[in-house]
């Protein structure tokens, strides 16, 4: 096993992705990850400086639609298929521990 | 009353259903019973399908028969069972990606791809089993359990369309609809010996398409054969203004070539093509190679030096992609919400038993690969390779009209042989994977067995938009079986 | 205009010196959200506007509303920025209103990049970048005190406003006092207005702006920044940043050092709180959006789209200023612009009107009005050349243009022949400032003794006597020439 990523990261990744780990787990991801990082190491000695980033596979531009009113989903439908709502709305327990 | 052809004189090929449904020779309420009767009779051992839409294809298929009997005239697919991969929207009946974060839910809405079939006539019967968000090559990543492969029981039918591949390799639908990422309907296909397609990106709709990978993901068609893939995904295929990566282009046209041949054809052999594949796959591979050349094509030499990267690009590329897709299953608005005292407790709750192992590992490499301080050496370097990997494919197009390579590196694997270890069934996509990178088309046919008597799938590679191209060689390729 | 170098001005307390750099937001005047089909509709019932784009439901895919680019664009040439290239990333981050738990943005490349706005005081404020996201939906918080988000019990979603058109104007840190930072946001709303690109209601949330506001000593590096939210309307944006500066001179001179930190300005106390410290700060995982093509206007449609521009608010000041002879931040040539009734005055000297003198009526009595007042140019014109040629007096003036707008026109000459106006001639002027000289005898003592206020008392004799029809200023000037005198 290597060591190409530690475990606090993993649990900073984790924590980030809104996933909790029992310790096992973060060994085993740590470990699991590790692999696949040496695996993608090989790419590491190949020269892209002068590469352009491809994001898309095909090259278009503007594609845009009118300023149009389409069908609205019905509220009722949609609130259904909610796990908690209230007054047309949907319901949340309390906002903590996130940034405004 | 008209005589109508039942059992056994059903056609097997959606190209016939439909001919026959059309003109009042067969119809579309017989050629349903007689595969939720193989349903029926099988899918418990298969395992196939989420679910099957036993009342809802009866209504549809009465609907059609109604149809043909007021002399309407009605499309392509009419009458023929199409089963979905269950990743794919329909409208006011449960989608669930094979996940729990996802068990009830029922979209709103549908996939273009189902108002597209339901335009051509085609019956609705089921939704098929995947690996959760389509992240696996083996269908046995399932919150509700693997899918088996048809041939031996034991084994996988490869992932994450294995449902799709299965339920036409059981004979359960006529032809089914995957979803390919790096290999999803391609591996399936060839360990299934069905045919799978995927088509160039944009070709087919992805709106209702739930995302692993936006830049990765398309639609395609598996069938029995060449010709029923391309009535298929003839029928799926235009451009969607409510997709904003579908291409500027109408149907695809295909079906009119098959009988082309392949003459002339300039077929590449990749010289560096990665090793892994075992010696019956490539046995075959060297017979398919002959058997183009004895039709007339002429076999050339190519290389494509950064093949070998497309695992690590995509295994950064589509992670990322996905540790964002998936962030909306937060238990808020739709799907799973377990309870917790405030809302950040919520998501971490719903989120770690929403989703299996291999999900979460995918998200957390994802993130990963994001994250500050890392984003350029791996997302942003993959992007990189993708570059490079889709300039090296472009320059070996200029020597060859096609590519030939193995679809799977084996034939179908036992059931829990790689479920210990992700890297292992990682390479399962080795060769699949570039087109996915580069969003040109490739399909695997089926070109006879391998090592236990399992189905082998030949690769058949082309640029952007030559899916005609790519459906003569593999139609050349099937007759030359026969 | 920006040679007029005449705001140099600079806030200082205790030798620090202010920087302030602003961000504003504003929803976009579609008819649809940026990626879907829904209204762009504020104040429907909740969750009624909603779509599966705007819900982020898995299989949803954007699709970019060209009319959202396009006042994106008129904005972006209207504060003089390059229109460029731009392409769509996704900012991750975990939140009840933040349907796909990412933020469609413009990151790094963005539509509109280096502008900048002219006050009208002539203070050039640098414009970094103007780029277009989606807004969010709302939370309501319920129980706890008050609807505060801390103590709440749990909260409500809407996503009625998930998916709204956003522009964010971001300036450079060129800002130097309150004012300019209120003269700014004005300035900006004039803009957005002018070219239809928003409505620009605080109040209703259409416009909102953050301020990063730092001190430093002058010549010194930039101070850590602290960014205050929550500013909700021209009057807050001066009081926050005020407030926020003293307080970090405060902490600097009593030798603390300031955190990098979103803090909160809270209207009823007057001050800012924390909200988060930046250091456990996000990381956002930013990368192209994969489900959106780049957008890449050509000349041509740039070019249409800056020549359907209206002139714009600082032309228009302009050209009063220069009709009027004041200065172009006079208060009524701000006033007047801003309620787009400058044309009208141009028409009234149009129609042979004194500029000056109609400038002043229409800011004193035009403020009902509206940008296209129902009085005939021409009514006003004719009181101004009374005016000019002495037959009324500034006090009859005012009372026939009250009669004028009453009516919705009408003959100055005639009203103020009805009313008995005539000018009244000097020597009956004379007699009346004798008879409150001697009727108010104390109040002439006082003012004799130096006491301004007791003219106060004459002057209002004299009032009382015409009738309200003595001019007040030729009276004031009467009564000091005879003080003088005497
Ligand atoms: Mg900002
Ligand atoms: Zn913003």
């Amino acid at each position: 096993m290597s060591d190409r990523i530690t475990s606090e990261a993993v649990a900073k990744v984790a924590k980030l992705a809104r996933l909790s780990l029992s310790d096992d787990e973060l060994q085993q991801a740590t470990h699991q990850l590790s692999d696949m990082l040496d695996h993608f190491a090989d790419i590491d000695a190949l020269d892209l400086e002068s590469v352009e980033p491809m994001t898309h596979p095909m090259d278009i531009a503007n594609v845009m639609r009118d300023d149009v009113v389409l069908d609205v989903l019905d509220r009722e439908e949609v609130l259904d298929a909610a796990p908690v709502a209230e007054d047309g709305r949907f319901r949340v327990p309390p906002i903590l521990g996130l940034d405004d | 009353m008209a005589d109508h052809k039942t059992g056994d004189q059903i056609p097997a090929a959606a190209t016939d259903i439909s001919w026959e449904v059309r003109n009042g020779v067969t119809r579309a309420a017989d050629v349903l019973e007689k595969y939720l009767g193989e349903i029926e009779r099988r899918d418990d051992d298969v395992h196939a399908f989420n679910l099957v839409l036993t009342d809802e294809s009866r209504a549809r298929a009465a609907e059609i028969d109604d149809a043909v009997a007021m002399g309407r005239n009605l499309g392509a697919l009419a009458g023929v069972p199409v089963a979905l991969k269950d990743n794919m929207c329909t409208r006011g009946i449960p989608t669930t990606c094979s996940s729990k974060i996802l068990d009830g839910w029922k979209p709103p809405y549908d996939a273009t791809i189902v108002t597209k079939l339901a335009e051509a006539g085609a019956v609705i019967i089921g939704k098929t089993n995947l690996d959760e968000f389509a992240m696996g090559s083996s269908t046995e990543n399932s919150a509700f359990g693997a899918t088996h492969n048809p041939h031996d029981l034991t084994r996988v039918p490869g992932g994450s369309s294995g449902g799709s591949a299965a339920a036409v390799a059981a004979g359960f639908a006529p032809v089914s609809l995957g979803s390919d990422t790096g290999g999803s309907i391609r591996q399936p296909a060839a360990l299934c010996g069905v045919v799978g397609v995927k088509p160039t990106y944009g070709a087919v709709s992805r709106l209702g398409l739930v995302a692993f990978a936006s830049s990765l993901d398309q639609i395609g068609p598996m069938a029995n054969s060449v010709s029923d893939a391309a009535l298929l995904l003839e029928a799926v295929s235009s451009h969607d203004p409510m997709d904003s990566t579908s291409i500027e282009q109408g149907p695809l046209e295909i079906s009119q070539q098959l009988d082309w041949g392949v003459a002339g054809l300039r077929v590449g052999r990749i010289t560096d093509l990665p090793e892994g594949a075992s010696p019956d796959v490539n046995e075959r591979l060297e017979v398919a190679f002959d058997n183009l050349r004895a039709a007339g094509a002429e076999i050339v030499d190519v290389e494509v030096p950064a093949f070998t990267y497309g695992l690590t690009a995509y295994y950064l590329i589509a992670p990322a992609e996905a540790s964002s897709n998936l962030a909306r299953y937060d238990g808020v608005r739709f799907g799973l919400r377990k309870d917790a005292p405030d809302t950040n407790a919520m998501y971490m709750a719903t989120r770690t038993e929403g989703f299996g192992d291999e999900v979460k590992r995918r998200i957390m490499l994802g993130t990963y690969a994001l994250s500050a301080g890392y984003y350029d050496a791996y997302y942003g370097r993959a992007l990189k390779v993708r570059r490079r990997i889709a300039a090296d494919f472009a320059k070996a197009y200029e020597k060859a009209d096609i590519l030939l390579t193995p679809a799977s590196p084996t034939v179908a694997f036992k059931m829990g042989d790689k479920t210990t270890d992700p890297m292992s069934m990682y390479l399962c996509d080795t060769y699949t994977i570039p087109s996915n990178l580069t969003g040109d088309p490739g399909m695997s046919v089926p070109f006879g067995t391998g090592d236990s008597g399992l189905p082998v799938g030949v690769q058949v590679l082309a640029p952007a938009l030559k899916e005609d191209v790519m459906f003569r060689t593999a139609a050349e390729l099937e007759r030359s079986m026969s | 205009m920006s040679e007029k170098a005449a705001d140099t001005e600079v806030w200082t307390s205790n030798g620090y010196e202010l920087v302030v750099g602003l961000e504003v937001h504003v929803e976009l005047l579609t008819r649809t959200k940026l990626f879907s089909g829904s209204p762009n509709h504020f104040g429907d019932d909740p969750n009624t506007n909603i779509d599966p784009v705007s819900l982020g439901l898995p299989g949803a895919l954007p699709v970019l509303n060209r009319q959202a680019v396009e006042l994106a664009m008129r904005l972006g040439l209207a504060l003089n920025c390059t229109i460029q290239r731009s392409t769509f990333a996704r900012k991750n981050y975990f939140y009840p209103d933040m349907p796909k738990a990412y933020q469609i943005s413009q990151y790094d490349e963005p539509i509109s990049v280096d502008g900048w706005l002219d006050l009208p005081s002539g203070f050039r404020v640098g414009i970094e970048r103007g780029h277009l996201e989606e807004d969010t939906g709302k939370s309501t918080h319920m129980g706890g005190a008050g609807g505060r988000i801390h103590g709440s019990d749990y909260s409500l979603i809407d996503f009625n406003r998930a998916g709204v058109p956003l522009v964010e104007i971001v300036s450079r840190p060129d800002i130097r006092t309150p004012e300019q930072a209120k003269a700014y946001v004005s300035e900006l709303r004039a803009i957005l207005i002018a070219v239809g690109a928003s409505d620009a209601k605080m109040e209703e949330g259409s416009m909102r702006v953050d301020a990063n506001v730092s001190v430093r000593l002058p010549g010194a590096e930039l101070g850590t920044r602290c960014e205050v939210k929550n500013v909700n309307s021209i009057r807050s944006v001066g009081r926050a940043i005020e407030y926020e500066a003293q307080r970090q001179v405060g902490m600097l001179e009593a030798g603390e050092s300031i955190r990098q930190e979103t803090r909160h300005w809270d209207e009823n106390d007057g001050r800012t709180h924390t909200l988060r410290s930046k250091e456990d700060a996000d990381d956002y995982r930013y990368f192209q959006e994969p489900d959106l093509v780049v957008v890449d206007p050509d000349v041509g449609w740039i070019e249409t789209v800056r020549s359907s521009l209206p002139v714009l608010p600082a032309a228009r000041r302009q050209l009063l200023a220069e009709l009027t002879g004041q200065t172009t931040d006079a208060e009524a040539v701000l006033v007047v612009t801003e309620r787009g009734q400058d044309e009208y005055v141009l028409s009234v000297a149009q129609a042979g009107g004194d500029a000056a003198r109609a400038l002043v009526h229409v800011k004193e009595a035009f403020a009902e009005q509206g940008d296209d007042p129902s009085i005939p140019a021409a009514d006003l014109a004719k009181l101004t050349s009374l005016e000019i040629d002495g037959a009324l007096t500034a006090t009859q003036a005012k009372q026939v243009l009250a009669e004028i707008v009453a009516g919705n026109g009408g003959d100055a000459a005639a009203i103020a022949a009805s009313k008995g106006f005539e000018a009244m001639d000097d020597s009956e002027l004379q007699s009346m400032i004798d008879g409150a000289i001697s009727a108010q005898a104390d109040a002439w003592a006082k003012f004799c003794a130096g006491d301004g206020k007791a003219m106060g008392a004459l002057v209002g004799a004299v009032m009382k006597a015409s009738r309200g029809q003595a001019d007040g200023k030729a009276v004031t000037a009467i009564l000091n020439e005879r003080r003088q005198n005497t």
